[in-house]
This record gives C-alpha cells, sequence and structure tokens, in this order.
C-alpha cells in the first residue's frame, strides 16, 4: 500500500470479509480473561461449533479486554442484524451451552448473560478504548476496517505539521501519564526546536502498582499507539519514534514488535508515507523494573542503555533529550487518544468532560468493588458515580472508606468528597492527583497508616539513591511509619515525619521524590485520628522498641 | 565482585571482538547471536542483558566481563546497570518459583498473607531462595492483573484471587517439599487433593 486510495480499499475488503459471517464470536483473549482460562473457553465454542458443522458461517475473534476483569473469561455474540449478547464468567461448559444453544439454535443462554445496558458498560464513554473487545489485535486490517490509519493519511495528505498541533492544542488534550501537561502545547515545543534529529517517545513504563490502562492500549490497540506517535512525529518534524516499555509486559512487547512489522509491510511506517516527504521509524525499547524510568529523562537514560537516573531539568528534553537532540515523551494513553481526536476534530473531543479537563480518562479500576476492570469515563465524573455505579459498591456489607489515586505519588480521597468531579484540578485541590490512572478502592477494613507505609516501602525500594532528600529522606520516612504502625511511636515521631514530608517534597531531584511525601500528607490531612490513635507515651514506645530490637537480633 | 581489576589485568580485549567462550557451550553460541542482532551497540546493553537472563537464568560475573568487552564498555558500567533495574538477578533461582504481586490492589486484597503462608509453609523468605536451592519466594510489583487481585504466579502460571492454601497446594503439586529443619509435622502432613492443585491450571480455575 502506498497511497490513500489502497487505505479505503483495504477497508472495504476487510469490511465485507466480516459482513459475510453470519455470527461473530467475541472471545476476551486479555491477561486478565486468559488467566482465569479463556483459551479453554474459546477452544470449546471452536470444537462445539466445528461438531455441528457450522465452523464456515462463524468468526472467532480473539479480542483485547472488553473491561469487566472480575467476571471474566467474557465472550459476546454478535448475530447478523441483531443486539450484541455479552456472556461473564464462562467457563468451558457454559462456552459449549453458548455455542450450541445460541450461536446454533439462537436462544440466547440467560443465566450466563450479562446486560450490556448495565451500568458497568452504560456509564463508560469510549475513545481510546473504542477497539478494545472489538478487534483482534494481531491483524491490523481489523484496524484499518475500524478507521485505522486514516487520521494519519489525511493529516499527511491534507494538513499542515502546524496544522496538527493546532488540531492537538485546541482539543485541550492533557498528559495523561499524571501530570496533565498540555499535549498541544509539548507538541509546539518540539515543532519549533531546530534539528533534523528529532525523537518521539511513547512512555509505556507504567509503573505505578495497581494500574494497567497503558498495558491493555499496548496490547490490544497497538496500532493506535503507533498511528498516535507517527502523528506526533509528523506534527513536529521527528524521524524516529521510540516505544520504552516495561519488561513486565511481554505479551505488549511482542504485539507492538508485531505491529510495526505490519505497519512497515503496509507502508505506513517507514519513507515516503502516502507519497510524501515524510519518513518514520519505531523502534521498541524494554526496561528491566525501574518506577524512576517513568520520568521523562531517566527514561531516556535508560533508553540509551543506562542507569535510569533523572537529571535536572531545565533544560527540558524538547530542547535536549535523546543523544543531545530534541525529543518529547508522551504517555501511551495520551498518543492513543491523538488518532481520535484527528479523525472526529478538536470541537468533539474538547465537549467531552470539563472545561480544564477535556475528554475522557481510563481507570484501572480494583480493590474493594464487586465490579473491577478497566473503564474510560467522560472527566468530571464523580467518584461517587464511578465506585457505586459503575464499580457496583463495596461488597460484603463493608463501607466504602477512601480511594486512592496516582499510586505512589498521589493520594487519596476520603468518601465524604466522593462528590468531587474527576478532573486534574479537582483532585489536586484534595491534595491527591489525577496520575496515570490507578483507582484502588478502599473499604473500613483498610488502615490508612499501612497504606501510607506500603506506598513509602515503595518509593523507598524505587528510589535511584541520586539525590539525597529522596535517598535517606524515604528510608527515614518508612522507618517512622514503621514505628508507627508497630506501636512504636511517639507524638513526636508523628511531628518528626512532617518534617520529613516537607523536605523531601520541596528538596528532592525529580517527580518520585517530590510526590513521594503524598500519601503520607494526603492520609494524615484525612485520617489524622488514625495516626493518633497509635501515637503511645514515650515509655511505652521505648520498651516497644527494645523488644523488637532484641527480637530481631535473637 | 573484582571485575574492574580482573578486566585490567586481562589487557586490552577491546581491539577485537572475540567470540564469547567457551565456544562449546552452547549458551555462549545464544549468547553471540543476540550481540551480533543488536550490532554490538552499546546503549543496546539493557537488551543484552534480558538476553544473558534469558539464556544463563541470571546474571554472573563472567558473563558480565564478557558482555562488557563484546560492547566495549568499562566493566564498572555494565555491572552498574545491571545491580541498577530490580529485575537483572546474580544469583540462580530456585528450581520452583512463587511469585506474590505486590502492587496496590493486591496489597490492599491480602498479598502480605499469602506471601507469609508460603514462607511459613515452606521455611523460604521473601526474596530469597531456600537453602537446597527448591523453592525461590519472590514479589513482582504489579502484573497488571488487578481486578482479579489478589494475583501470584506458581512457575510462571496465574493464580488469580489466591489463597495461601492455594499457594500451597499448587507448590506441593509441582514437587516442593516442606523444609527439612521443621519438616516433621509438614511431611506427615497428608498432600492436598488434586482438585485444589488444579485450580491453578488455566482453564481449571473457577
Amino acid at each position: 500500500m502506498t497511497n490513500a486510495v489502497d487505505l479505503f480499499d483495504l477497508t472495504q475488503k476487510e469490511r465485507e470479509a466480516q459482513a459475510a459471517y453470519r455470527t461473530t464470536v467475541l472471545c476476551c483473549g486479555s491477561t486478565a480473561c486468559l488467566s482465569g482460562g479463556a483459551q479453554a473457553t474459546q477452544d470449546a465454542i471452536a470444537s462445539a461449533l466445528e461438531e455441528r458443522g457450522v465452523q464456515q458461517d462463524v468468526r472467532m475473534v480473539a479480542t483485547g479486554c472488553m473491561g469487566l476483569c472480575s467476571r471474566g473469561p467474557l465472550v459476546k455474540i454478535r448475530t447478523r442484524g441483531g443486539e450484541d449478547v455479552l456472556y461473564a464468567d464462562v467457563d468451558e461448559a457454559a462456552g459449549r451451552t453458548i455455542a450450541e444453544d445460541h450461536v446454533v439454535g439462537g436462544e440466547v443462554v440467560a443465566d450466563k448473560q450479562l446486560s450490556l445496558t448495565h451500568p458497568f458498560f452504560a456509564r463508560q464513554e469510549r475513545v481510546v478504548l473504542e477497539n478494545m473487545g472489538e478487534i483482534d489485535p494481531n491483524r491490523i486490517e481489523e484496524y484499518i476496517a475500524r478507521g485505522g490509519y486514516t487520521a494519519l493519511r489525511d493529516a499527511i495528505t491534507t494538513m499542515t505539521p502546524a496544522g496538527v498541533v493546532e488540531v492537538v492544542q485546541r482539543s485541550g488534550l492533557r498528559g495523561r501519564g499524571g501530570g496533565g501537561y498540555p499535549a498541544g502545547t509539548k507538541w509546539g515545543l518540539l515543532a519549533k526546536a531546530v534539528s533534523d534529529q528529532k525523537t518521539v517517545i511513547a512512555n509505556g513504563d507504567e509503573g505505578d502498582p495497581g494500574a494497567y490502562m497503558d498495558r491493555t492500549i499496548m496490547e490490544d490497540d497497538p496500532h493506535r499507539v503507533l498511528e498516535g506517535l507517527a502523528l506526533a512525529a509528523y506534527a513536529t518534524g521527528a524521524k524516529q519514534g521510540y516505544i520504552y516499555v516495561r519488561a513486565e509486559y511481554p505479551v505488549a512487547v511482542r504485539r507492538l514488535e508485531q505491529a510495526i512489522r505490519q505497519a512497515k509491510r503496509h507502508k505506513l511506517l517507514g519513507k515516503n508515507l502516502f507519497n510524501s516527504e515524510f519518513e518514520f521509524n519505531v523502534e521498541i525499547r524494554i526496561g528491566a523494573g525501574a518506577f524512576v524510568c517513568g520520568e521523562e529523562t531517566a527514561l531516556m537514560a535508560s533508553i540509551m542503555g543506562q542507569r535510569g537516573t533523572p537529571v535536572l531539568r531545565p533544560p527540558y528534553p524538547t530542547e535536549r533529550g535523546l543523544w543531545g537532540h530534541p525529543s518529547m515523551i508522551n504517555n501511551v494513553e495520551t498518543l492513543a487518544n491523538v488518532p481520535t481526536i484527528m479523525r472526529r476534530g478538536a470541537d468533539w473531543f474538547a465537549g467531552i468532560g470539563t472545561r480544564t479537563s477535556r475528554g475522557t480518562k481510563v481507570f484501572a479500576l480494583a480493590g474493594k468493588l464487586r465490579n473491577t476492570g478497566l473503564i474510560e469515563v467522560p472527566m468530571g465524573i464523580t467518584l461517587r458515580e464511578i465506585v457505586e455505579e459503575i464499580g457496583g459498591g463495596v461488597p460484603d456489607g463493608k463501607a466504602f472508606k477512601a480511594a486512592q489515586t496516582g499510586g505512589p505519588s498521589g493520594g487519596c480521597i476520603p468518601v465524604e468528597h466522593a462528590d468531587t468531579s474527576m478532573d486534574y484540578d479537582s483532585l489536586l485541590a484534595l491534595g491527591s492527583i489525577m496520575g496515570s490512572g490507578g483507582l484502588i478502592v478502599m473499604d473500613d477494613d483498610v488502615a490508612m497508616p499501612e497504606v501510607a507505609r506500603y506506598f513509602m516501602r515503595f518509593c523507598m525500594d524505587e528510589s535511584c539513591g541520586k539525590c539525597l532528600p529522596c535517598r535517606a529522606g524515604t528510608f527515614e520516612m518508612h522507618q517512622l511509619l514503621d514505628a508507627i504502625c508497630e506501636g512504636r511511636a511517639t507524638a513526636a515521631t508523628l511531628a518528626r515525619l512532617e518534617i520529613l514530608c516537607d523536605v523531601v517534597r520541596t528538596d528532592s531531584l525529580c517527580g518520585l521524590g517530590q510526590t513521594a511525601p503524598n500519601p503520607v500528607l494526603s492520609t494524615l490531612h484525612y485520617f489524622r485520628d488514625e495516626y493518633e490513635a497509635r501515637v503511645v507515651p514515650p515509655k511505652v514506645a521505648a520498651e516497644a522498641t527494645v523488644a523488637a530490637t532484641s527480637e530481631r537480633s535473637a | 565482585m573484582t571485575m574492574a581489576s580482573e578486566h585490567a589485568a586481562a589487557g586490552n580485549a577491546h581491539s577485537d571482538r572475540a567470540p564469547v567462550r567457551p565456544p562449546d557451550d552452547p549458551r555462549a553460541a545464544l549468547l553471540n547471536t543476540q550481540l551480533k542482532k543488536v550490532r554490538y551497540r552499546a546503549d543496546a546493553l539493557i537488551e543484552v542483558l534480558h538476553a544473558v537472563q534469558d539464556i544463563y537464568g541470571h546474571l554472573s560475573g563472567d558473563v558480565l566481563r564478557t558482555v562488557a568487552d563484546a560492547l566495549e564498555l568499562p566493566p564498572s558500567r555494565v555491572l552498574g546497570v545491571a545491580t541498577f533495574y530490580h529485575l537483572f538477578t546474580f544469583e540462580p533461582r530456585g528450581e520452583h518459583t512463587c511469585t506474590v504481586c505486590t502492587g496496590t490492589a493486591c496489597f490492599v486484597k491480602g498479598a502480605d498473607a499469602l506471601m507469609q503462608g508460603v514462607s511459613e509453609a515452606f521455611g523460604v523468605g521473601q526474596d530469597e531462595t531456600r537453602a537446597d536451592g527448591a523453592v525461590s519466594l519472590l514479589q513482582a510489583r504489579c502484573i497488571g492483573s488487578c481486578g482479579l487481585a489478589p494475583v501470584a504466579l506458581v512457575d510462571g502460571v496465574v493464580v488469580a484471587k489466591a489463597k495461601p492454601d492455594q499457594l500451597v497446594a499448587a507448590l506441593r503439586a509441582a514437587g516442593v517439599d516442606a523444609p527439612a529443619a521443621d519438616g516433621d509435622n509438614e511431611a506427615e502432613a497428608p498432600r492436598r487433593s488434586d482438585d485444589e492443585a488444579a485450580a491453578v491450571v488455566p482453564g481449571g480455575a473457577a
């Protein structure tokens, strides 16, 4: 394929091929469903269809994540001219029944059906995840049939690079990695830089423990990431792109590598794209387990094969980045928004969400909830709507106590503030952050000082050790939190902890240290009573310390 | 490790890119292929270290020295990068591994209990390999299956919504015995039924 017409042809061909089947069986093949036995379900359905001799009328697709991970394996049946039917908890036996009764017999299997009007689905708005559960991520044709790569084609053939920057700017898209920096402004900075060696980088180093939005996007719609990155390159004048992926995500790496090969074969990457002068190539770089590599300068060091230690900014990467050349780093989810923005327009996108936070946000909804999984909601939805309607509330008769956003850099939102709008600024005002999208719901069994200790331990382990406030401060704070959790703390311990929070926050070199105190500050702010309840008189604390020390040395 | 001094004694090995020795070790051939694939580029160091770990199971001083020579990097730089990243390991792993996810969702849902259950049943500490090399108990930052928390991996197989007993049963089924030292009560305990062990096999999880 070398030009726009071919892309159109391919779309037509794939759509016709798909339409020829009477029934489509979409089986969720995401990591979560696979660990719940989705492969066996798929095999059971396939063999049941084969036994009935109808396999040639049925298209079986192993799709990406359908969202409701806690009810997997999920299977969706699409019949020509009929409504989609979704099934949950489909084990092998249920898969067989669905194949025989529904696919062959035309009768819906009621006891496994999950209504698509269920609030978990009805309250969502899908932009980034529009292809999830719809396409086979291993086939470029399916992405193209759903309008894929038309945004890149139209940008290259009908728009100037500055025009593309302008659309992204006007859409109001902000960085989805957590910072919330306006994407269009960043693109504008790289576009202005003068160099013939610019690079664009997709940050897929999703380090927040409890979040898997970016993994799902890379695994289940890899071409969307490539198209977003190619658009960024066209807009900014970059020729080379990198996707930095955590080593913990081997499937994402495999799917992206395959997607790059397919895109090259269809001349959607490489030289003279769509018969223009524009040339763009992408390489994948794999991390090796370092949270700090989510930080821009550390990530670039890691791409260059070095220790992932950050350096002071400025100069910002858009001035001096990879190998000293101007570079730009965007989060995977940020880039995944761009193809849809280009296709549907900046005004359409800006119409979703709130005045300062446009568009949608993908959250990994987890913790003490009935429905957990991956959701995409318009910004401005309230936390209560997410927890109670989409999440189905807290199970086992427990009470919703707080939600944690932003992982080790974020904070908690207590139930009294559950009606807050989920947008960048409201969350910041509450002492939390939007973060990359981890949203962990806690019930009244969870003790907040222990949550703070958990995150501090994480930051301590992940501190790169370059600057003292972070290296020593996180260690010291962890010891203090340990003392608080184990009844060895006095009122002075608490005071010392607060002073340290301030020092580490203001004096650390990079975002890891600067935000490490956030979980402590936020839980202290809203749940101070839990900390104070654990404080003991100095004599008791001293005795407990002696006991703990002798136990350790015994 | 005394890589730097030994390397200095070895003289300048940079000028000719001698193949990784010994040549009759099939693992060395695999590493050579990998080095060729990245065209001996120094910035591919992390990829090469991943390859070494895949091929050899862990990073040993000898192989790191070889990598330093092949990529024309100071050994200090290779060791510096290798020790910076958590996924690289310098000790051989146990025959069987149990990796407990310690992400936030798993933490909230009781990853600690999983860790403790396995640790007590098999006498292996967190992030450790038992002295007899039978089993390693490791933690993972987050494997991204938060909807199924708490999650653990037994020899790479995901156990969703895991319970301590389930992990213990799975490891026993894999052939890991109770620790030798205080194995009296454990050794006489009946092995878990196959049904429980089957729950960890993909497809068997309810």
